[in-house]
Order: C-alpha cells, then structure tokens, then sequence
C-alpha cells in the first residue's frame, strides 16, 4: 500500500504539471484566433472608438504574460476569476452546467459501463456464436452512425412517434431527481449507444485473450464451467485493460458531448464552451479547458491506480 | 409648431374598427376571434444569443438579450405591430425645427422596484450610450445629440448638432430601453423596468423566466402570466419541440422543412415581409469598382427572381440595389425593378472597356440561411455576362472583424430599420462608420440632410424617392431580396390582426402582444 502511495503522490505532481503545460497550450492557442472579445461583442455595431473603449475596460490592452499571470495565479488559488463580457464570476457561469454535464455523463455511465462490461463477458462467453455476432454487430453499427443522428433517431421514436421522454431537456431549476432521470433519458441513451461498442469490444477481446493461456487451460482440466472459468480467474486478470477504456469514455463522456448538447438542448459544459469560443470570452473558455484537462489527468490517475492494484507483481514490486 | 404622438393612436386602423362597428355585422367573427385572453404559459424558443448575454441594453445585440429586454422595459418610442410609430413611455412629442425635441412623459408610471417614471431615467439611460467612455453599439446613432436636459417633471427636451426628422424612429430602438437610476445616480441594470413582465430568473444561454406585471401601464398587452424563453440554437431541436409540443413559438423556421411543418395542424406558420436584406457590397473607392460600369454590370448580372424562388423559396421579394423595403415608408413604388440583363450587363463591361471581368465575393453561412448559395447562383448568373465570379467563403467566426469591409467585394446582411434615413445614415452616408461599399455621392448627401430637416411628408417622399434611385443607379451594393421573417407557433398561440414587419415575432414583441386561446 506504501507503495501505491508514493505512486499517487508522484502522478499527481506530474499530473499537475501536465496542467501547467496544458494551460500554457490553451492560453497560447486562444491568443492566435483571430479577433478578440470586443470585435466579436460588438460585431457589426463596431467602432474604433467603442472598440477601444470596450478593451480599456477589460483590460484586454494589458501584453499577453501579464494576462496569463494574473488568470493562472488565481486558478491556482481557486479564483476561477470572471467573465470577459457579462462580468460575473466565472464559477456562478459554470457550476450549473458543471453539474449538469456530471450528471449526464455519470447518468449515461451507471447504464454504460454494467451494461458494455456484461455484453463484453456474454460474448466472450458465448464467442463465435450467433449471439456474440448480434451483440457486435449492434453496438458496432450504434458506434458508426454519427451522434447527432442517434439522437434524432431516438428522438423521433420516442418523441415524436410515441411521445414517452420530451425531445429537448427543458430542466427547471427546482426539478425533482426522477423529472431529471426523465428529462435526461434520450440524451443518455443517445450516449449509451456511443460509448459501448468501445467498452464491450475491449472486455470481450482481452478476456479471449486470457482464454488461450496456461493457467485457463489448467482451470478447464480441472473441470471448472465455462461461466466460472470468465468470471472467477479469467475477469480479475482482464480488469487493468478494461479499466483503462472505461476511463477514456468516461472522460469522454463528460468533455465529448457538444453536439449530443446540442440536439437536446442540454445546459452542459460543451455548448457554454462553444459559445465562449464564439464570443472570445478567453477566461471562461481556458478555465473550462483546464476543467476538461484536469478531468482527464484525474481519469487516467485514478485507471492506473486501479491497474496497478489489480495486478499483484505491480503492486508488491521489488 | 408640429405635434406627434397622442394624435397618432388613432390611425387607420381605429378607424377602420369604428367604422366596421358602424356599417354591420360583417367583421364581428375576426373582431370576436382576435379578443386577448390573460393567462397561462408562453414558451418561447429564439436563436440568437449565448450564456454570457447581459441585461445591459447597450450590448444588446440578439434576440433573446432584445426580447428579455422589451419584456421588462419600454422605450420611449415603439413601433407598433402596424408599423407606425406609436408613442410608449413618452405620450407625445414636438419640434419647430427638427432639431429641439421636447418629450411629455407619461405620468403615473412606476418602475418594477415602485420608482416613478422621471427625466432623470431617460437622460440617465440614454447616456448609456453617449460620450467617451461608452462601449454601445448603438453610439453612433446618437452621435448628432447634442445635449439632454429636464423640463419640469415630465418633459426631457434633447437638442441635436443638427436637424433630424426620424429623431422620435431612432428611440425606438432596441438599445433606447428605459432603466431607472438608483438613489446614487447610477442605472439599474438588473431587469428593473416598467414593462409587462418582471424578472423571475435569468439564465442567459439557457432559460429566462418572466412573470407578469400586474402593474402594468399599458393597456391590452401583456396577456400570459408567465414566459419561458429558451435559447435554441439548433433549428432541428427547436422545430421538433414545437411540433411535439414543449414550446409555443420559434423565432425562426427553416425553408427547407416548412412545407413539411405546414401539414401539422397544430402549428401556424407566418411569413412576414420585411426590410432584412443582404447584400453584395464593392468597396467602390477601389478599382474595379470605382468605375460605376462595373458596378451596374454587377447589377444586372444577378438573377433576383431566382434567388427569391431557390434561395429564399419564395419567403422573400426582389429588391432593387437601394435599402427600403416595400414595407417601410417613403418607398418609392414607381421606381423600375431592375431586370435581370446579361446582355446589358456585356454592354456595361464594355463601357468600361472590359471584355471580361473577375472579382471574387466573401462569403459566410453565417450572414444568413442560404447565403452561400445565393452567392454561388449569382456565380452561374453572371457567367454569360462574362462576369467571372469567384466564391470566397469565409469562416463565421470572426466575418465582421476579418472580411467585413476589409475584402474589396463581401456579403452583409443588415437587419430592418423603421425609416430609410436610419439605413442611409448607417450605411451609405459618407465618410460613415459602417459605410461598407464606401459610398460617397455629392447629391446624396445632400439630400440626405435636407430630408432629415424637412417636416413636410410629401417633401421627404420625393426626397426619399431620389435617393433610392440614386442608390439603384450608383450606389455600390447589389441588394437581390429583402427576406421574410419565417416563423412558427402552436395554434393556440393567437396574435392581432397586425403582425409587425421590423423585426421576427412581431418586432420582438410576442411577449406582451400574442395570448393563448
């Protein structure tokens, strides 16, 4: 356990100057778009008068490391700072959304990952039979077709065809859990479909893999069924791969979801971002950033903790 | 002495009611069916906006910032869903010379915090958008006054560098919103007003609710009880909320699938003709364009009765190179549509002592619905004029600040204005801001100032007529269309007879004039 310490400490070190780095990219990156807030704001109402006035007021005239300085100094502190055009604290502007995107994207992994782990045994159990071929071929043809096109499938089934779940996510601010659950249905069934190929793939292939090795065959010698066999010594052996596609989706899940926003109109972090971005409203757009960035670190931190202390010779290294 | 406003509430329209009464029975079932009803929940879907909108009116600039603001607060003017400019928070106003105009202010009226209505709000809230240090988009519209003083305790008397006739048009503008100040001079901005609704919660980018007023000073308006307004950017997730009823009305229908929401019962379709138009601006300082030769073959090299029908699919009407639209005033309908003339368009290539020409047109799908297309039809338009036409298309993001009247030949699009004097001011004025085909014609001008100071309506359509056709011969735009406001509702959503045309849902009023049935 020592051991596992230690490595949590050093990955998180590392973990937070990947941060670094990645803030610099985001910081650097959104100074070479061109145009800036005050352009993008006024559009076509702009005047070199108004325009300068405009940036006098944000402080958009500051140079460039003066502005990073000042945004990164106060993130590490926890002052999310505010935003370049409404003024409001950054934090008011996404605490919402934030919630709201965890919620959709923990919503759509409480189906997801039981669901695309049972398929991946099922059909590693059941390979080469016609029942692992359907199981493929579903989640297969889910993954190919784009997002956006699940989700009007889904909302032309059960929207407008028999009117079980509403097409658009209309949340009120008071809503209860299970008006949520229900307004958040389609759009978590549309990211279901998504990301399970991906997951029961992975499960089913390294438990096959397994499959071919000594000690399974000793298992099978000794008589052990079939089910026993996947579950008891095949499963725990198969945990570090699986584990490690689960935190990719599950990353995915939250930063990856503007367009399936976008059809339901979802309040999540993805369409905030894009209108951010739009707008050049630079702080809310590198705060949001570095959110995502930290959510992946944290997700791929927390899969090789889970890797390593599955895996015995790993974790009682020499 | 000339006097606007209190006589201008009957207009024809009243009198056509009275006399209706009068004659018989004839109007009675239209009169019984447009009778408002209180109540109820109106949820509104608009399309333009984000999550950092603010209830400062002087960054107002799409609609869910326009609408939310009309819902709480009133002007001093508004156009009313007739197109005639109807007095609101001022009851009337006056001037000798077009140039002092003295504002009576309409008494008893008290703010939602229970603050009555004085000049010091106006002059307050007009100031937002004055001086030095303002960042509003609508400076450049108040740019000529000069100063705002009180008069007494319910008049505001605002005195411009020079005359302006459309003066009382211009403060109906959405950025002219009324705010009070509060006890240390300053304005609120919080959504305090003395509008029909009140503030209940404001999430911009995502839902704003409003609550009625039930003090409200105006009489027949503001008929639901509560308003859900809900950005929808997605014209798909919009249409299919509409349909499977989770909204009441969107801002903004797409051609393409119209025909297909046409056959549902429970959804109304308007098609409202109005002054947005785009256009094809030259930078008519610079070579080609300086020579008006290229520019008339310009002009007659685009098909506008094909653009309405494949672009527009018929929700639109050809307009003629100038930017009055048929439904605002002053419009001159005799002068002659252009056609469209690949022979003339040769003859004036050739005057210019061009065999061919090739000039390339920014683009953006972001002006507007179908503007690469229409760029890309105008391109087969002008071929056989031996007019090579490049299509340019430009990344959105960033159109205005990058390609707009930086490229020497780019597409725009401009919004409706009440009055041409706001659209040649803004546009074509010379030495202007935003004159974006670098315009500058000597009699113009001229006639420009002279129309602003005359008072006399027939003097000014003549005038008006002048410079549309100046703008048709000379100017450097190709206006093909004005396009139509297209917009849905349920059908139990009901309007007036009336149906503004300045702006989408009715002049982006819906929310104090439409009820439900």
């Amino acid at each position: 356990m020592h051991h596992l310490l230690r490595l949590f400490v050093q990955r998180l070190a590392l973990g937070l100057l990947t941060l670094f780095v990645v803030s610099l990219v985001i910081f650097l990156s959104i100074e070479l778009l061109p145009g800036d807030v005050a352009q993008q704001v006024l559009g076509q109402s702009a005047t070199p008068e108004n325009l300068a006035a405009f940036r006098r007021e944000l402080g958009l005239d500051q140079p460039a490391h003066t502005r990073y300085l000042a945004w990164f100094g106060g993130f590490l502190q926890g002052d999310l700072g505010n935003s370049l055009i409404s003024g409001l604290p950054i934090w008011d502007l996404i605490s919402e959304r934030l919630y709201n995107t965890f919620f959709l994207a923990g919503f759509a992994a409480l189906i997801s990952v039981p669901l695309a782990v049972l398929l991946g045994v099922v059909s590693a159990l059941y390979r080469e039979t016609l029942l692992d071929k359907s199981i493929n071929v579903a989640t297969l043809t889910a993954i190919s077709v784009p997002e956006f096109f699940v989700g009007y499938i889904l909302v032309w089934l059960f929207a407008v065809e028999f009117a079980l779940f509403p097409s658009i996510a209309n949340l009120s601010e008071d809503a209860s859990l299970g008006d949520r659950i229900y307004r958040t249905f389609l759009p978590a069934l549309t990211l279901t479909l998504i990301v399970t190929a991906h997951m029961m793939r992975m499960t089913r292939a390294s438990l096959i893999n397994l499959l071919a090795l000594p000690y399974i065959e000793m298992a099978q010698l000794k008589g052990a069924s079939q089910r026993r066999l996947i579950v008891i010594h095949a499963l725990p052996n198969a945990i570090a791969p699986i584990v490690t596609v689960i935190a990719i989706n599950l990353a995915y899940l939250i930063v990856g979801v503007v367009i399936v926003e976008v059809v339901f109109v979802y309040p999540g972090m993805g369409q905030l971002l894009v209108d951010s971005v739009a707008k050049r409203d630079f702080t809310v757009v590198q705060t949001a950033c570095l959110l995502f960035a930290a959510t992946y670190i944290l997700f791929n931190l927390a899969s090789d903790l889970i890797s390593i202390a599955s895996n015995p010779r790993l974790l009682h290294r020499k | 002495m000339k006097k606007f406003g209190s006589n201008l509430q009957i207009g024809r329209r009243g009198f056509l009611a009275g006399s209706a009464a009068l004659v018989g029975l004839s109007q009675m079932p239209r009169a019984a069916q447009a009778q408002p009803q209180k109540g109820g929940t109106f949820r509104l879907s608009v399309n333009q906006g984000g999550t950092s909108d603010t209830l400062n009116p002087a960054e107002a600039s799409g609609s869910q910032q326009i609408m939310v603001g009309w819902a709480l607060r009133n002007n001093l003017t508004e156009i009313g869903s007739d197109n005639k400019l109807k007095p609101e928070l001022a009851v009337s106003w006056s001037s000798d010379d077009a140039k002092t105009w003295v504002f009576k202010l309409r008494q008893g009226v008290t703010f939602h915090n229970g603050k009555s209505l004085a000049p010091e709000d106006v002059i307050a809230s007009l100031n937002l958008h004055r001086g030095e240090e303002s960042t509003s988009g609508a400076k450049s519209l108040l740019a000529g006054v000069e100063d705002i003083v009180a008069e007494g305790s319910d008049g505001v008397v605002v005195t411009l560098s020079a005359p302006n006739a459309d003066f009382p048009f211009i403060l109906s503008d959405y950025h002219f919103q009324i705010m009070p100040v509060n006890g240390d001079g300053t304005l609120d901005m919080s959504g305090t007003g003395t509008g029909g609704y009140t503030l209940d919660s404001w999430k911009p980018g995502v839902k704003t609710v409003l609550k009625r007023n039930p003090d409200y000073w105006k009489d027949g308006a503001a008929h639901f009880d509560t308003v859900e307004l809900l950005l929808i950017s997605d014209s798909g997730a919009a249409t299919t909320a509409l349909v499977t009823g989770e909204i009441d009305a969107v801002q903004s229908a797409e051609y393409k699938t119209l025909g297909l929401l046409g056959r549902d019962k429970n959804v109304e379709i308007e098609s409202i003709s109005g002054g947005f138009h785009p256009t094809f601006a030259m930078q008519s300082s610079q070579a080609p364009f300086s020579d008006n030769n290229v520019r008339l073959a310009l002009k007659y090299g685009v098909d506008r009765e094909a653009l309405v029908k494949q672009v527009l699919r018929g929700h639109g009407t050809v307009a003629n190179d100038h930017p009055v639209a048929p439904s605002m005033p002053f419009f001159d309908a005799g002068l002659e549509q252009r056609a469209y003339d690949p022979d003339k368009a040769k003859f004036h290539l050739k005057e210019a002592g061009l065999d061919s020409l090739s000039v390339s047109l920014s683009v953006s799908d972001s002006l507007f619905a179908g503007a690469v297309d229409a760029v890309t039809l105008y391109r087969e338009h002008a071929a056989p004029a031996g007019i090579d036409l490049q299509v340019t298309r430009e990344p959105g993001d960033g159109y205005w600040s990058d390609v707009w009247m930086k490229k020497p030949f780019f597409t725009s699009s401009w919004g409706a204005r009440p009055v041409p004097d706001m659209i040649f001011a803004t546009a074509y004025s010379k030495g202007g801001d935003w004159n974006e085909s670098q315009f500058s014609n000597d009699s113009f001008q001229q006639l420009m100032l002279a129309a602003r100071s005359e008072l006399d309506d027939a003097k000014r359509a003549q005038m008006y007529g002048d410079m549309q056709a100046i703008l048709r011969d000379e100017g450097g735009s190709v206006i093909p269309f004005f396009r139509n406001f297209v917009y849905a509702r349920r059908a139990d959503v009901h309007h007036g007879d009336d149906v503004a045309s300045n702006w989408s849902l009715d002049g982006y009023k819906a929310i104090e004039r439409w009820w439900k049935a």
